[in-house]
């Protein structure tokens, strides 16, 4: 820490030069009425700061924060490390760039632990964006660092289709009604990894990476709960929509990873198994984010107790007169 | 000009200035894209996205080589993306022309996109593929064969139904697109009603139905007890706050006091879930600025 304040002098000196307004203003007027008619500029201006630096200090130092699994980042890890090499695993990408911050991590990790273990993806979308976020996972993970794997025996693009849950609602019972080519117009016919697959009730797991509508709820509703007997999901969510899927657990959904969080702890899981003595910065993603998390929490944290004291003793004050 | 804006002009200028000498006059350099140049088997030039280091190591090895080159439109895409960054930013300061013309960028290009994914990913396939795969075989679909190639003229049926939601445009007649319209909103309803009932409704009561004292293995577990207890608990008055047929007074009103504060627990952990969620989403861009643009850090080791 300290080589980077030496080192990195000028950042604090501009984070420390932007509140000088505010300073001066607080020693003309008092920290109190300073702070009780405060702009909301300067809110903003903080939260900048409190995400940028940490930001900036892991991208220099490259230090990331201790993270322990949760109950439910392990059912997910547990969920993919009991299938065996070979078995059909299907990746519902029902998300866009908007929150890709959150998803993409996760989307990364859990494609890098499917391809260490042996297992045939089928990548599908219910979001139109998501064909790209397919796209970027598979040439970030298996383009890059699994080589060996090849389009149409170990991984398929089947693209998007548009129809929401009623997509779901088809391919759980016969996936070829709605799927007659794969993304790149191949026949389903003519790839290997196809040979067989007649519906979704066939894959050992389906992975749904969701941002909304349609995604995990869906899934639940008209993949899992009629078909509790061959159907497991574990699903990736972004933290708006998270509590709305803790009822499902974990009868319906075994495993969930809610928001940044849980990403960079299913990270930790991936990388302490298969991440090797010096693992690779882009499965970190996750974990890198966690430092601005953390900061910006604890400035939410700060401000709702100053403005509580503020309100309390302003009320004090005029309950005394 | 007030002494406000002189002021934020004057740092805007520091700012552009500064970038301009980073980019254009020191080593470091910034906001560059990069490629690797190959050529298929059938003679098709690719453009596959390489790193600064690689195209550096490239050039080490040998000054004349093309494989690595500079690439200007992805570069011009890294500044775009940087500007706009910046230009929705700045209505956190006030609402500006900057961010107007941002913002109708974005409307525009969505829709544009909306229109393209709505013709190439749902007409072709879902319409056009089904009533004449011949045709789109030709030119769309390579891959129909089999079944899948023969025409199914019960698609005709939504075509005309589509055809009818669109006189909803003309001055006469527009009552049509009702008939679809009402097909669409009956036959949503039904799939939505049996998803609820199915998945919420029923399997919720079967969530909720557990055991107050748990043994594993034989022996008691105090936690899984506990939340179980609270798990039920928490439903029953959450169900009080919500059940108006009696008066909250006695224990009913207790229950639903205790409902309220059950209920606030979950806004909370909902807020705190949306504030993660948004410091993630600006957490990417300030990343994507610092990393991608400016090249001030470098978290994948890129250059």
């Amino acid at each position: 820490m300290s080589d980077f304040i030496i080192h990195q002098w000028w950042l604090l000196l501009i984070v420390l030069a932007s509140f000088a307004p505010l300073a001066f203003k607080m020693v003309r007027e008092g920290a109190e009425n300073t702070l009780r008619e405060l702009d909301r500029g300067w809110v903003f201006l903080l939260m900048l700061w409190a995400v940028l630096v940490p930001i900036y200090y892991i991208g220099v130092t490259g230090a990331t924060l201790p993270e322990v699994p949760s109950a439910l980042s392990q059912a997910v890890f547990d969920e993919i490390e009991k299938l065996k090499p070979g078995d059909p695993v299907l990746f519902s990408f029902d998300y866009d760039p908007a929150s890709a911050g959150e998803l993409a991590p996760m989307a990364t990790a859990l494609v890098k632990h499917c391809a260490e273990k042996k297992l045939k993806m089928y990548f599908i979308a219910l979001w139109p964006v998501g064909a790209q976020m397919v796209d970027n996972t598979i040439d970030k993970v298996i383009k890059a660092d699994f080589p060996q794997m090849v389009y149409g025996r170990d991984y398929v693009t089947l693209g998007y289709k548009s129809g929401n849950e009623g997509v779901i609602k088809v391919i759980v019972t016969n996936l070829r009604e709605l799927y007659t080519t794969d993304s790149r117009g191949r026949s389903l016919n003519d790839i290997p990894m196809m040979q067989g697959i007649m519906n979704v009730q066939q894959m050992k797991l389906i992975i749904n990476i969701s941002a909304g509508y349609p995604g995990t709820k869906e899934w639940v509703q008209y993949a899992v709960t009629p078909y509790p007997d061959t159907i497991r999901l574990i699903a990736g969510s972004v933290g708006v929509q998270s509590p709305q899927l803790y009822p499902y657990i974990p009868r319906q959904l075994p495993g969930l990873l809610a928001a940044i969080k849980g990403a960079a702890e299913y990270e930790r899981l991936v990388i302490n198994k298969y991440g090797g003595p010096t693992p690779d910065p882009k499965y970190m993603e996750g974990l890198r984010r966690m430092g601005p998390q953390l900061i910006a929490h604890l400035l939410v944290i700060a401000l709702i107790v100053v403005a509580n004291v503020l309100y309390f003793t302003s009320r004090g004050r005029q309950r005394a007169r | 000009m007030s002494r406000e804006s002189k002021i934020w002009t004057a740092v805007m200028l520091t700012g552009l200035l500064a970038l301009v000498v980073r980019a254009g006059f020191t080593t470091t350099g910034m906001g560059r894209a990069y490629v690797h140049v190959t050529q298929g088997p059938n003679g098709i030039v690719q453009e596959d996205e390489a790193t600064y280091r690689e195209y550096r190591q490239a050039v080490a090895a040998n000054p004349a080589q093309t494989e690595y080159r500079f690439n200007l439109p992805r570069t011009i895409g890294i500044w775009a993306a940087a500007f706009f960054t910046l230009a929705i930013f700045s209505f956190l300061f006030r609402d500006n022309p900057i961010y107007k013309v941002s913002e109708a960028v974005l409307i525009g290009v969505s829709a544009a996109y909306w229109i393209v994914v709505g013709f190439w990913d749902v007409l072709v396939p879902n319409l056009i593929g089904k009533i004449s795969p011949s045709m789109v075989q030709a030119w769309a679909i390579p891959g129909l064969s089999g079944a899948d190639a023969v025409p199914k003229y019960i698609y005709l049926v939504p075509l005309a139904l589509g055809v009818m939601l669109l006189t909803r445009l003309l001055p006469k007649g527009n009552w049509i697109s009702r008939w679809p319209l009402a097909f669409i909103i009956g036959a949503f309803a039904g799939i939505q009603m049996l998803g609820y009932m199915h998945g919420d409704f029923l399997a919720q009561i079967r969530n909720s139905i557990l055991p107050l004292v748990v043994v594993n293995a034989g022996a008691f577990d105090p936690w899984d007890s506990i939340r179980n207890t609270l798990i039920i608990v928490g439903v029953l008055c959450c169900l009080a706050y919500f059940f108006f047929s009696f008066e909250h007074t006695g224990v009913m009103g207790s229950a639903s006091r205790v409902g309220v504060w059950f209920l606030m627990i979950t806004f909370g952990a909902s807020f705190g879930y949306t504030v993660m969620g948004r410091i993630a989403l600006l957490a990417i861009r300030i990343e994507y600025l610092l990393d991608d643009w400016l090249w001030l850090i470098d978290p994948l080791q890129r250059r």
